[in-house]
């Protein structure tokens, strides 16, 4: 039971769960001895040397004293911040009309319009960056039509401008869908009885429907600002350096792995990501607002005027455009010989596409094969820590499932950096390649950062199974092993495929923990390969191609894992 | 709490309601008295909240004349009507403590904040729950909610109480306390409540007088008691408790009145009426005879089918002629049982039938 395989083969056997020999004891201590390895120690590694005097090793906040007393990094980490609070800004006023108008009347294509809506999340953004250029730019189509029709301009994309737009456009969703789900969360009675007591209009929005929705938009804004601040594609691609990821990555890159400012900024990562996610949690801490109940009455929907509905739809349609913009540049930048300094491209081929398939071939099956045992990692992972949570009482279970979500708080340029600094110096078992080369490491990167979403997913699932069920089969007369494989898992596959879809979906595309852990360009993945390639003139073509082809990779995920969660709920007879 | 001296009476003058194409009321017209606590009665989806609402405000505007003391109001907007209403969920704000939720009425009218205090305070005594003031309403039991939404309407001083199945969301004990807190509260106050149940116990119990619907029209108007004794149609008899009914032909022969069911059944009965008809019995007037039958009985005879033990009732179902009668006895230490298939009569008094039309 000590020795090192005996050990392995259990934890690839997770699923069909030896528990009756092993107990989910051993199960939860290997969980957590894995994570602490691959998510903490890393973490605390980069910490821990953001502290460390660099020759000697004592310990300082000198790192932090030089990191603020250098311009650049301080106008990095204004920037970082601007940034950060003016994609909420942006990101809010996109997400806010979309939100209202379509839970609170009654609006033909409501359903729709939420389904576009949450598109951008199908694209990363740095893939859509360049493209946004060709629209958006100083010599992009708008601009150059406008200073023919109007003889103005406007820098859209002008360095921060340019990942301020990027990253509303692209992050807004999380604002849209929270606000959305709290504002339609609140049953018509809680506004009919304001009404009642004297209250109308504003005043009313004000006190109620404003207060009712604010934990939802306040969760869903803070996650913006966190995605945003820990991004690390959109401004390279944007050449935009003077920020703090890009920093983190350009000190590492260039300078080693032995200089400081690396880990510091690592920190200060970390710190506004854990604090974007107190705030998240202060916001909807207590305040399970949701009001919709037995006897309620739905939700108070209202019918627009002829006029209120022109104007509605005119405002939707020019947030879809602006929404749809960065796919469809794309599109156009895959498809396109020559596309520069006029508002489409002069003339359209495929020859692109047929140029990744030639060259870019490994990137695509190293995305394939490092996303698929990201999502296969995570699910196994998921299905055992909600198992492990929800049905036993070990001590420390619930430790474990925040050890788990832990890795949302962790931006992928710190994991990069810190799998740089702790592998680096270890080897593959029987080989002299540093672990930290390995492909391996990438895809427990990949698994490490997903997590989260597929432990939620397998939680979710786990919760509709109704102990009963269970109980039923082992009064029946099956054990807790079988129980597990015969009753639990087949319940549980349909969320458990929804987690490993998202968590490969998203993985397929992740760069900021990619980007550092990459050692030769035939162990990349395509985030890299379309990274590469934007980086020259001549290699945007395909590399919108390759773009494409990632928006197709998640797009069909995304699109498999809400038909699976919806079919899975209809058995269940809930829909 | 001062008890309301500028109570209202309401007047429902012909209104009518559709939802789209569907007609949801018809043709209702009530008066309602100032100080008067009325039900609406009637089985879920007849229209009772549609009614309610209309009172209130809210919903489609309904056809017909809404009047609330002397004003008309069928136009006004909810928040100008000054009628209070507790929902069904109670619909507390969970953003605000119990005394914000409370105070947010008084707010609205712009009253000085040191009297918001008070009469805050005042309404939380009179629904005994002062203690609870800084609470949330998550932190509250389902009574106690319930209370708060009492305690947060009536203190804006309505002109009437509207409560839409204000116990629907209790458990069954708390349901009997709360509909006679209700009602003293509702005395105390002096405030003309009108009150909605599909539950005829409550109904009976609190209710001054009454309205039963049925698919959004009212069928009858009258005290509990009287609408159970003397329905005005099919519907109300057999929606009031449980009820013999037997459908058929008022007749006369040799110049006395008979009643021929549908099935045959001839009875020779009182009522002066001819036509089509339905006879109305209730299963405990109805007796089981063992040769005692009195000189103005009407005389079934069939045989038992099922028997039911209620508690304080023994229910026997007996087919008379293809007719399934419920007959209740009351239930005693030792009494004695009639089996199932055995052959019996059953005795009525003449003067507790009651013929209906539908
Ligand atoms: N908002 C609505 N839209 C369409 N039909 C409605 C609406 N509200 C109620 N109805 C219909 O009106 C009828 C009466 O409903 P309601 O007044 O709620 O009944 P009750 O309160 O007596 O159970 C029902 O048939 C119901 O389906
Ligand atoms: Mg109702």
């Amino acid at each position: 039971m000590t020795s090192n395989s005996t050990t392995r083969k259990s934890f690839l056997r997770l699923p069909d769960f030896s528990a009756t020999q092993w107990g989910p004891g051993t199960v939860a201590t290997l969980i957590a001895i894995f994570l602490l390895v691959v998510l903490i120690l890393p973490v605390a590694k980069v910490i821990f040397v953001a502290f460390q005097e660099p020759s000697t090793g004592a310990f300082t906040i000198n790192n932090f004293i030089d990191f603020f007393n250098a311009s650049l990094f301080r106008e990095s980490f204004i920037n970082s911040f601007y940034v950060s609070a003016m994609s909420v800004v942006f990101a809010t006023l996109i997400a806010l009309p979309l939100a209202y108008f379509t839970t609170r009347f009654n609006f033909a294509g409501a359903t729709l319009i939420q389904t576009f809506g949450i598109i951008p999340l199908i694209m990363p953004p740095f893939v859509g960056a360049v493209a946004m250029q060709l629209f958006f730019g100083e010599n992009g189509s708008v601009n150059l039509l406008m200073d023919e029709w109007f003889g103005f301009t406007i820098p859209f994309m002008e360095g921060l401008n340019g990942v301020i737009l990027v990253q509303s456009v692209h992050f807004f969703p999380f604002i849209l869908i929270n606000l959305s789900a709290s504002l339609q969360n609140i049953d018509r009675s809680m506004e009919e009885s304001a009404l009642n007591l004297g209250s109308s209009g504003m005043r009313l929005f004000r006190r109620i429907v404003f207060p009712l929705s604010m934990p939802g938009y306040v969760a869903g804004a803070s996650l913006v600002f966190l995605k945003v601040f820990d991004d690390l594609g959109t401004p390279l691609l944007l050449n935009v350096n003077n920020m703090l990821a890009p920093q983190a990555y350009l000190r590492i890159s260039s300078v080693g792995i032995s200089d400081p400012i690396g880990y510091v900024i690592s920190v200060i990562l970390v710190a506004f990501s854990l604090f974007s996610l107190w705030v998240s949690f202060l916001a909807l801490k207590n305040k399970d607002y949701a009001t919709t109940q037995k006897g309620g009455g739905g939700l108070l929907k209202r019918d627009l005027k002829k006029w209120e509905k022109v104007s509605c739809y005119s405002v939707i349609l020019l947030i879809l455009c602006f929404v749809m913009a960065p796919h469809a540049a794309l599109f156009l930048l895959s498809i396109a010989t020559v596309w520069s300094f006029s508002p489409l491209p002069d003339a359209y081929t495929l020859s692109h596409y047929t140029e990744v398939f030639d060259t870019a071939g490994d990137f695509i099956s190293n995305t394939l094969l490092y996303a698929g045992l990201a999502g296969l990692i995570d699910v196994l992972l998921g299905t055992a820590i909600a198992y492990i949570v929800w049905r036993t009482g070990i001590w420390g279970r619930k430790a474990l499932d925040f050890l788990a979500m832990g890795a949302v708080a962790i931006p992928g340029v710190v994991l990069g950096i810190g799998y740089l600094r702790m592998f680096y110096h270890m080897e593959v078992p029987f080989s002299d390649i540093p672990l930290a080369s390995f492909w391996g490491i990438i895809v427990i990167a990949l698994a490490v950062r997903r997590l989260p979403y597929a432990l939620r997913a397998c939680m979710a699932a786990l919760a509709q199974v109704a102990v009963s069920l269970e109980e039923a089969a082992e009064s029946l007369g099956a054990t807790k092993t079988r129980t597990i494989r015969k009753i639990v898992i087949p319940l549980m596959s349909g969320g458990i495929l929804a987690g490993f879809v998202t968590s490969f979906a998203t993985a397929a595309v992740e760069l900021s923990a990619t980007i550092m852990l990459v050692s030769s360009e035939a162990d990349a993945p395509l985030a890299y390969g379309i990274y590469v390639f934007m980086q020259s003139a001549a290699g945007r073509g395909p590399g919108a191609a390759l773009g494409i082809i990632a928006v197709l990779i998640v797009g069909v995920g995304t699109y498999l894992s809400h038909r699976v969660i919806e079919r899975s709920k209809r058995h269940r007879g809930e829909s | 709490m001062s008890t309301q001296k500028n109570c209202k009476g309401i007047k429902i003058e012909n209104v009518g309601l559709k939802f789209g194409k569907t007609e949801v009321l018809k043709g209702v017209n009530l008066e309602i008295q100032p100080g008067e606590f009325f039900a609406f009665l009637g089985p879920s989806g007849s229209g009772k909240s549609t009614l309610l609402r209309a009172i209130a405000g809210f919903g489609p505007t309904p056809s017909g004349n809404i009047l609330i003391g002397d004003q008309e109001v069928t136009h006004l907007p909810p928040w100008k009507r000054n009628v209070g209403m507790v929902f069904q969920s109670y619909a507390l704000w969970p953003h605000m403590t119990v005394r914000k939720n409370i105070a947010f009425g008084l707010e609205e009218r712009k009253i000085p904040k040191d009297q918001v205090q008070q009469r805050v305070d005042e309404a939380l005594e009179l629904v005994d729950l002062l203690p609870l003031a800084e609470r949330r309403p998550s932190e509250l039991s389902g009574g106690q909610q319930q209370r708060i939404a009492l305690a947060r309407t009536v203190v804006v001083e309505p002109q009437v109480l509207l409560l839409d199945e204000p116990l629907s969301n209790l458990d069954a004990n708390l349901r009997v306390q709360m509909r006679r807190d209700i009602l003293s509260l509702q005395r105390k106050l002096g405030l003309t409540t009108i009150f909605v149940t599909h539950d005829q116990e409550e109904a009976n119990t609190t209710a001054d007088r009454m309205a039963v619907l049925s698919e959004g029209v009212i069928q009858q108007i009258g005290k509990p008691m009287d609408l159970y004794d003397s329905p005005n149609n099919r519907f109300v008899a057999a929606f009031l408790g449980s009820a013999n009914i037997l459908d058929g032909e008022i007749k006369i022969s040799d110049s006395k009145p008979v009643f021929i069911s549908n099935q045959g059944l001839e009875l020779s009965i009182q009522h002066q009426a001819t036509g089509n008809g339905s006879l109305v019995f209730r299963p405990q007037n109805t007796r089981i005879l063992h040769n005692d039958a009195n000189q103005n009985d009407m005389i079934l005879n069939g045989k038992v089918i099922y028997r039911e033990f209620l508690g304080s009732l023994v229910r026997y179902g007996v087919d008379v002629k293809g007719h399934l009668m419920a007959v209740d006895e009351l239930h005693s230490i030792g009494g004695k049982h009639i089996d199932e298939g055995a052959e019996i009569s059953l005795g009525v008094a003449m003067d507790q039938t009651v013929i209906v039309y539908s």
